[in-house]
């Protein structure tokens, strides 16, 4: 195997990590400035550490975060090596010792949990959807799009930008049809809205989009003071 | 009583602490809980306007006279209830319990109720301190931490049957104001400890009841909205709306408040500053002063108007605590405040 030089690999590794979400706010945890250090040696090593807005962020969360950052970086062609270490967490000593040891939720906390994460998860990713397709509906309607034009467009048509890939991102893990013709706004069973639904769904769907940016808001608010970064507000991304 | 331009306003406090949270306080071995609990809620102080944060050592522990000071006579406040919170796995009076907090009620007569608590995980012997709590503090409340952690157990639900009983004792002695705060840690750890679907089951089954969901449900304030446009004894405490986002992140704060008044309604709204998170008198001059921007972003929001203001900042809570409000500063209008029917589905809110 050839090794990738540093750079290079330094590169690839904060790319990598531009891909891992926080599961609750559905942002990039390098956004949102959860990522505190990231180093790269030269033998492909990488050490993160991740940091969050407060000691008692909900463990289930703050766990998928750091599994997902974990694997994401072991996927980077050249990384022999990933240590993710969760910092001034409550759980950060169980967090960290089961993802050295390749452990799994359950294994950070015995007796503590009754499943995987992935029921969670999957909650998640449906307010996620929801509420970026409401704010792509919103975009569009202040375009001067109709809820007839809306209701008409279809995959294809989704905006460039975040939102637009990050639905059909979030379908395909949803196990949504995601494909070029399919529906470009659907209801969680995947099916079509039609224009005339379209007004009372937006009114449910937009409270989803305020719920997800506004935790996001006073996450990047509490890490800010707690971290001392600059803090201002912002359109979510 | 506040006044501005002319108006009078009552104010009703529906969320306050006198907590105790200095190191002689912590628990030897939960060192760290008790000092992450309190360094967390310093981190939510650094949402206000500067001038009014504190140090971290005075926020461990304030005095007495700080609070008659920063909430009687700069806060504006007419009446308050306090919330307590035990948390006594980590702080070894508690955090801030019925005793700790009551014993201000003398020091400011006339002006403060303490509401008690109960977990059910207490059993037999919890239903009888409520009782005692009862018959001693005459409590019309009872603030209930569903992540409250007791030995091995990290927190519980409305729904889970110890809590029946609890529920019913309320009822039978007439304690009708719920307030539930929800919390990051629940058992079991990988469902959702913020979800507030709990509430509204018991919401329903005890309609003699009033249900006071703490910071709106925050962060899952959309589960909230679309329980209480449906629940007509469910209500939001707007301490973290208010303390959170109305200086640091006013767009949200006008967003936020838009929802409510269209989900929920100014019948239903309750302030509280969650002092001494936040100190009263920068929330509630702010509120009064705060009108909806005439901006497209936020076209299709109800607006609020003085009486809507006079209903959130102090008539609501002082209806349901049934506390007497001077005729100066009740309703211009003669309109009820916290009025039930207010609770119907709103047009195209399924």
């Amino acid at each position: 195997m050839t090794a990738v030089p540093r750079q290079t690999l330094e590169d690839h590794v904060l790319t990598a990590l531009g891909t891992v979400y926080d599961p609750e706010l559905d942002q990039p945890i390098s956004a949102l400035g959860f990522v505190g250090e990231c180093a790269v040696s030269g033998g492909g090593e990488v050490a993160v550490r991740l940091r969050l807005p407060t000691p008692q962020c909900a463990p289930n969360f703050a766990y998928l975060m750091a599994a997902d950052t974990q694997a994401a970086v072991l996927a980077v062609p050249g990384v022999t090596r990933a240590s993710v270490v969760l910092e001034d967490h409550y759980t950060g000593a169980e967090i960290n010792a089961a993802l050295a040891r390749g452990g799994n939720f359950d294994d950070a906390f015995p007796g503590e949990t009754t499943g995987s994460l992935d029921a969670l998860r999957e909650l998640f990713r449906r307010k996620a959807l929801v509420a970026r397709q409401a704010r792509l509906c919103q975009g569009l309607l202040a375009e001067g799009a109709t809820p007839e034009d809306i209701a008409g467009m279809h995959v294809a048509d989704l905006p460039e930008g975040v939102d637009g890939p990050r639905c059909r991102e979030l379908r395909r893990m949803l196990g949504l049809p995601h494909g070029a013709g399919d529906a470009m706004l659907v209801a969680g069973d995947g099916s079509r809205l039609s224009a005339e639904e379209l007004p009372r769904w937006l009114r449910r769907a937009r409270l989803m989009t305020l719920s997800l940016e506004a935790n996001g808001e006073i996450c990047r608010s509490l890490l800010a003071v707690r971290y001392g970064c600059s803090d201002h507000e912002e359109v979510a991304a | 009583m506040y006044e501005k331009d002319g108006e009078k306003y009552f104010v009703f406090d529906s969320h306050l602490h006198f907590w105790d949270a200095s190191p002689a306080n912590w628990i030897p071995g939960q060192e760290q809980y008790a000092k992450g609990w309190i360094e967390c809620f310093h981190a939510y102080m650094g949402l206000a306007p500067p001038e009014t944060h504190w140090t971290l050592e005075h926020f461990q522990k304030y005095s007495v006279d700080d609070f008659g000071h920063d909430v009687f006579e700069n806060g504006h406040v007419d009446h308050a209830v306090f919330q307590s919170t035990y948390l006594k796995d980590w702080y070894i009076t508690g955090f801030n319990d019925i005793e700790h907090n009551a014993a201000l009620l003398s020091e400011f007569p006339g002006k403060l109720l303490v509401n008690g608590r109960w977990d059910p995980r207490d059993g037999e012997a919890g239903l009888q301190q409520l009782e005692a709590d009862h018959a001693k503090y005459g409590i019309q409340g009872v603030k209930l931490y569903t992540a409250e952690w007791k030995g091995a157990s990290r927190g519980w639900k409305l729904t889970d049957p110890e809590a029946v009983p609890f529920l019913e004792k309320c009822d039978e002695l007439g304690i009708r104001n719920i307030h539930v705060h929800k919390g990051p840690t629940i058992w079991p750890l990988d469902k959702d400890a913020f979800d507030v679907s709990d509430i509204d089951h018991v919401a329903t089954d005890f309609p003699n009841l009033n249900f006071i969901v703490e910071h709106v449900g925050l962060p899952r304030i959309e589960d909230f909205c679309f329980m209480a446009t449906q629940e007509p004894n469910v209500y939001a405490g707007l301490a973290v709306v208010i303390g959170g986002l109305m200086h640091a992140r006013p767009r949200f704060f006008n967003k936020v408040m838009g929802e409510l008044l269209f989900w929920v309604g100014e019948d239903k709204m309750l302030f509280g500053s969650d002092y001494a998170i936040w100190e009263p008198q920068w929330e509630v001059e702010g509120f009064i002063d705060w009108e909806m921007p005439d901006d497209p972003e936020f076209s299709d929001y109800p607006r609020l108007d003085t009486n809507g203001k006079k209903k959130i900042i102090g008539l609501n809570a002082a209806k349901l605590y049934g506390v007497e409000v001077p005729a100066e500063l009740q309703l211009a209008n003669g309109g009820e405040p916290a009025a039930r029917d207010d609770a119907q589905l709103v047009e195209g809110a399924t």
